[in-house]
């Protein structure tokens, strides 16, 4: 079975894995039903583009504006801290893409 | 799936609320209090623990701790102090008295030492529940009686997708029925101004949610620290307006009556958010939920009997006072800590059941809890609790009451 993932919206250009996904074919259910190719792997509760994003465009999930897009983003890549930044919160592109640990505040750790 | 109970038997307290549990509580006044506290009320299953750490009091704290002690669940109340610290138990005893419960209070320092205090505040226990098992009149309860908290934590992709909205699905039912339904976590709308305020129910209502969402926004500025912890963003949410999505979809799709604070209870039946962010004064902000636990508390002190927490990575928490209900929307969760989460909300993810389903089987599990079956948190006796320094104004009670 191909992974698949969740679009809330019709609007949303982003969709939610739920299950992890290897490069290759992918299904997305819920407000639209498609199939198309992840470029990367992505894993289980994290977001896929729908589409082509340029430059700070505006990221849509449940229809509503998430952040934007800090760097052109292809459709079926992963959507995470390195390629989308919050409008409002300037510390969480700081940290770890992975683990989302802190690297702000490693110098307290002495 | 067993049957949904309409109506099952609670406990009728003198302000007119209706408990599902009949407990004792020892509340202790200071950290040096804490071990004979808890050595009272060990081995008891219906005697809960709650304190203070500081010996410095606090107005927040004091009313948090009054609204535990004078919560529908609580029927008698023991408080312990050590002696020299500024919170009175003595003035706690004297205010839950005037509630109508049965209330005691001793010092450490004037009953010897660890093993006579303890030995002291078990005989009293012992006599406390000896009368609220004789006095307590048993009442009838429907769901119109409960006042259910919801908060989440350890969210993952799964929380906004399943987890919250089959809270909401179960909130509209709950609604619909004429009870209560208490969310939290404003500095977990940021982002969702516009959205809050179409959900008002009233001009004042929008004029709240306004002022809670703006205070919430200021603090996170101010304090530099928005909503998100590296468990969510490893488990894919990326921004503090994406998780605030997730999180407000707990809300489901009814209006909101208004915005309550710590130690206030809903004024009337529907949906309510209750704002927990400390007041800006002359120490700045302090810190705002620090852990869930913390949140818990805040969601029991507005007289919820029974409270609900949606975590997509797993929790083990549980809480003294009300039970906790713990959901997740991830089956991998669910069936990696299945001793310890109640609900499996990842099925409506999977396609084996509708949200509205979910929402149904959520209010039976409720009912369920409310007429005696212990929650798993509750089995496992869970009773975590944490009350800090913080600063709200005296509530203006211009939206809620107070226990």
């Amino acid at each position: 079975m191909k992974p698949r993932a969740f679009q809330i919206q019709p609007q949303d250009n982003v969709a939610t894995l739920i299950e992890d996904a290897a490069p290759g074919a992918i299904e997305v259910i819920g407000a639209a039903r498609a199939e198309f190719l992840a470029t990367e792997k992505i894993e289980r509760g994290h977001k896929v583009a729908l589409r082509d994003l340029g430059a700070n465009e505006a990221v849509v999930k449940f229809g509503v504006r998430i952040g934007h897009t800090t760097r052109p983003i292809g459709r079926g890549a992963w959507v995470h801290l390195h390629n989308l930044a919050s409008d409002l919160d300037d510390r969480s592109s700081t940290l770890d893409l992975h683990t989302g640990a802190p690297t702000d505040t490693r110098s307290a750790y002495v | 799936m067993s049957e949904i109970p309409k109506s099952w038997s609670g406990y009728l307290r003198p302000d007119g609320r209706k408990g599902i549990r009949n407990l004792v509580l020892v509340v202790y006044t200071v950290e040096c209090a804490k071990h004979v506290s808890h050595a009272i009320a060990g081995g008891e299953d219906d005697t809960h623990v709650i304190g203070f750490p500081g010996c410095y009091d606090n107005a927040y704290a004091i009313r948090l701790m009054l609204a535990l002690a004078r919560h529908p669940n609580v029927g008698a109340v023991l408080a312990v102090g050590l002696g020299c610290e500024y919170t009175q138990p003595e003035k706690i005893a004297e205010t839950v008295r005037a509630s109508g419960r049965p209330a005691e209070w001793f010092f450490i320092q004037q009953s010897g030492g660890t093993r006579s205090s303890v030995a002291k505040g078990k005989e009293i226990v012992a006599r406390l529940r000896e009368q609220i098992h004789r006095e307590t009149p048993r009442v009838p309860m429907t769901l119109a009686d409960l006042t259910v908290g919801c908060e989440c934590g350890g969210s993952d992709g799964s929380s906004g997708l399943a987890g919250n909205p089959a809270v909401g699905a179960f909130f509209d039912l709950l609604v619909d029925a004429g009870g209560r339904a208490v969310f939290e976590e404003t500095v977990e709308m940021i982002g969702l101004r516009g959205i809050m305020q179409t959900r008002a129910a009233s001009p004042e209502a929008k004029q709240q949610l306004a002022a809670a969402y703006d205070k919430a926004e200021r603090y996170c500025r101010s304090v530099r620290q928005w909503s998100v912890s590296p468990g969510n963003f490893a488990g894919g949410l990326t921004t503090i307006e994406e998780k605030s999505l997730g999180a407000f979809s707990k809300s489901g799709t009814r209006p909101i009556q208004g915005v309550i604070r710590v130690a206030e209870s809903p004024g009337g039946p529907g949906l309510w958010i209750l704002d927990s962010v400390p007041d800006e004064h002359f120490m700045q902000f302090g810190y705002t939920n620090p852990n869930d636990t913390e949140g818990l508390m805040d969601l029991i002190s507005a007289g919820s009997q029974i409270v609900l927490f949606v975590t997509g990575r797993g929790s083990v928490i549980g809480s003294p006072v009300a039970p906790l209900i713990k959901i997740t929307g991830n089956s991998a969760t669910y069936r990696a800590m299945e001793e310890d989460m109640d609900f499996d909300a990842g099925r409506v993810l999977a396609g084996t059941m509708t949200l509205a389903q979910a929402g149904e089987e959520l209010a039976g599990l409720v009912a369920r809890v409310a007429a005696g079956e212990p929650s798993k948190p509750e089995r496992l006796g869970h009773r975590e609790y944490f009350i800090m320094y913080k600063h709200q104004e005296t509530p203006a009670l211009d939206a809620g009451c107070r226990a």
